[in-house]
């Protein structure tokens, strides 16, 4: 019974041992922390991560997450990758608080630390990349519909709910720019409130009362389905084009139908590409991640920090029928 | 005392043999808990450093408190499926009081008040209703932490005082965290209580035959319905530290905990049907998962292996001395 357990015991952590890989201690370990394993967008992180250490030529990636989405098992993963004495922590954070003590901690032991895609709070990160901008997205969602009307043209937008931030926000920082795009009109703004039926029904409404209408732009992954639903079951796909935020793996079938041209959101390669080299910069080539610097990124170009250290990566990453096969099954 | 009579086999104590394994499965545990060091130290280069395992305790400091509760309310044959919402729901009121400027001790009083309340309420519905605690206890699981939900969103409580910080991040002395403290203040209250005690004997008997020592003058419903209290009240020390550790409240915290919690109490040989189980059978369970994660941890083996490995643990633990007996029965008859 004993050596039962003993052999149990030592024969999982022997076979731990073997399939952990083999360690050059020389080459510069940067942790891709995530929310959780085991989903597709941050598989592609890691896989962006991948690409970057290839190029920097001496950088082992430690892919690395809790089973589920809590903050108590990052910080259990955060305690290790310090145990290990690792160069960098890039984390994609479960939780903004939870993590800063237990961030703290390994910025006290000389190691760098940065989040992405999903923040952590000021004092427990050096800086804090996010994949894009408020204005960048909102520029993007009107430039998808506007490339598209070179001669100009009505165009909608089918929002969340009248309340949401983030849908607001976007929607604000499109109208400033409005005047980049001559011939574009915004003939109404609609709210979908995020429910499939309801995004639907608005959808085939805007249709109805503007006959001439050239394009929906739905800056939110439930309307945007919706709407392209709509426009099919309208019979009025290549007479209206729905773009805007979406998933490729939801927005696949409406790129097939033609029902939308393009649409945008982040590219979970890039952001882990960036994050990767942010880190490299700052753990190795001593860069400060002070407000206003400027840090390259490889072929991401560089990110410029704001006054709460934090910068946006790049545009909305725009799919479309070139790019959707691979996108769709990542995310 | 006088060994004049020969040993002899009775036939219906088939089990004596298991029965001696029981009697050593802390020892046994220890085994594995050594073997699990040694190895580890060899696999990592990181394992032998005082302030690593220092870290590496936080794995199971905390699930230990509740644990060495749950020893004694699994010993008497109930369950509380619903710590982990209770940490949830205490960590929340915390949060609450802290809105309302609470200090440190009211906030550490709210966190342990708001334990001991939930324990009662689990208690009323087991021992004054007689529902079963397994059904109550998840209906609570979602009660309580669905009230932190209700009252959090998607938001946060943050901005405890430095001072509370002192339970979850604090040390003692060099390596020894404040936490480590409670592991063993805790470990020896519950370990004199269960062995040393009338009250810990009468959980035993309420364990092995519930009807027995109703009869034999136990007042069955009132030593379970302390046992949920107590459950409540470590869940609520629990919530202290976590919150303190994590330094803010959201209603997702400890999610999931409550299995963690069992597994160390199943591991640490108490039996889940009840009747027997030990203090330091559980407080080695507790290293044992704690160095197992963490030095699975150390060589970046994924979480998913990671709860493969302890769930294999658990299964083998529990299965091997029922295979044992098994196999000695067959091989006598």
């Amino acid at each position: 019974m004993s050596v039962f357990d003993k052999l149990i015991a030592s024969a999982a952590l022997a076979t731990a041992m073997f399939a952990g890989p083999a360690m050059a201690q020389d080459d510069v370990r940067i942790a891709l922390v995530v929310k959780a394993l085991g989903i597709g967008f941050f598989e592609a992180a890691a896989e962006g991560a991948e690409e970057a250490a290839e190029e920097l030529g001496n950088v082992e990636i430690i892919y690395t997450g809790p089973t589920d989405t809590t903050a108590e098992g990052q910080i259990e993963v955060i305690n290790s990758l310090i145990a290990q004495n690792v160069d960098a922590i890039a984390v994609s954070a479960n939780d903004t608080d939870a993590l800063v003590p237990a961030l703290q901690r390994a910025m006290q032991r000389g190691i760098t630390v940065i989040s992405w895609d999903s923040g952590v709070a000021p004092e427990g990160r050096e800086l804090h990349l996010n994949p894009s901008s408020n204005s960048l997205i909102g520029n993007m969602i009107i430039k998808l519909a506007a490339d598209h009307l070179p001669d100009g043209g009505e165009v909608a937008v089918l929002s969340a709910t009248t309340t949401s931030t983030n849908q607001n926000i976007w929607i604000e920082e499109m109208n400033k720019v409005m005047g980049n795009y001559p011939g574009i009109e915004v003939v109404a703004t609609v709210y979908g409130d995020d429910l499939a039926d309801k995004s639907y029904r608005e959808a085939t409404g805007l249709m109805q009362s503007y006959p001439d209408l050239d394009a929906i732009i739905a800056p939110t992954s439930v309307g945007i389905v919706a709407a392209a639903q709509a426009v099919v079951d309208a019979g009025k796909v290549g007479e209206v084009n729905v773009t805007g935020l979406g998933l490729p793996s939801e927005m696949a079938g409406a790129i097939e139908s033609g029902a939308s041209q393009s649409f945008a959101i982040w590219n979970p390669i890039d952001l882990g590409y960036s994050a990767t080299m942010l880190a490299y910069e700052l753990s190795q080539n001593g860069v400060e991640a002070a407000p206003g610097a400027e840090i390259p990124m490889g072929r991401m170009g560089t990110l410029t920090l704001d006054d709460n250290s934090e910068g946006a990566m790049a545009d909305p990453f725009v799919y479309d029928a070139s790019n959707i096969d691979q996108f769709k099954s990542i995310f | 005392m006088s060994d004049t009579l020969p040993e002899r086999r009775i036939p219906d104590r088939l089990n004596s043999r298991a029965y001696r394994l029981f009697r050593s499965w802390e020892a046994l545990l220890l085994a594995v808990a050594i073997a699990i060091f040694v190895v580890n130290s060899f696999a990592s280069p990181y394992f032998l450093s005082a302030w690593n395992l220092s870290d590496a305790t936080f794995n199971f400091t905390e699930k230990a408190m509740i644990a060495f509760a749950m020893a004694l309310l699994i010993i008497s044959g109930e369950i509380d499926l619903s710590v982990a919402s209770i940490i949830a729901l205490a960590s929340t009121a915390m949060g609450l009081a802290l809105q309302y400027g609470a200090g440190t001790p009211e906030l550490v009083v709210v966190g342990l008040v708001v334990g001991l309340l939930c324990g009662a309420f689990n208690a009323v519905f087991v021992t004054i209703l007689g529902l079963p605690s397994i059904v109550v206890t998840i209906g609570t699981m979602s009660l309580f932490r669905g009230i932190s939900y209700i009252i959090l969103g998607d938001d946060a409580f943050r901005g405890y005082p430095s001072s509370f910080a002192w339970f979850g991040q604090g040390y003692i002395y060099w390596v020894f965290t404040v936490e480590m403290l409670f592991f063993v203040v805790i470990a020896v209250i519950y370990g004199v209580v269960l062995h040393k005690t009338n009250f810990g004997r009468a959980v035993y008997a309420i364990g092995n035959n519930p009807t027995g020592a109703l009869f034999s003058g136990i007042r069955v419903q009132r030593v379970k319905f302390i046992l949920f209290l107590l459950t409540g009240l470590m869940s609520g020390v629990a919530a202290v530290c976590l919150t303190s550790r994590l330094g803010s409240t959201r209603p997702s915290i400890a999610q999931g905990m409550e299995l963690e919690v069992v597994t160390m109490v199943v591991l640490g040989g108490v039996n889940i049907l009840g009747g027997s189980g030990s203090i330091p059978g559980v407080v080695i369970a507790a290293f044992v998962m704690g160095l197992v994660t963490f030095g699975l941890g150390l060589l970046n083996v994924p979480g998913i292996v990671m709860s493969i490995f302890i769930g294999l643990l658990l299964i083998g633990v529990i299965a091997l001395p029922r295979l044992w007996t098994m196999l000695a029965r067959r091989a006598r008859s």
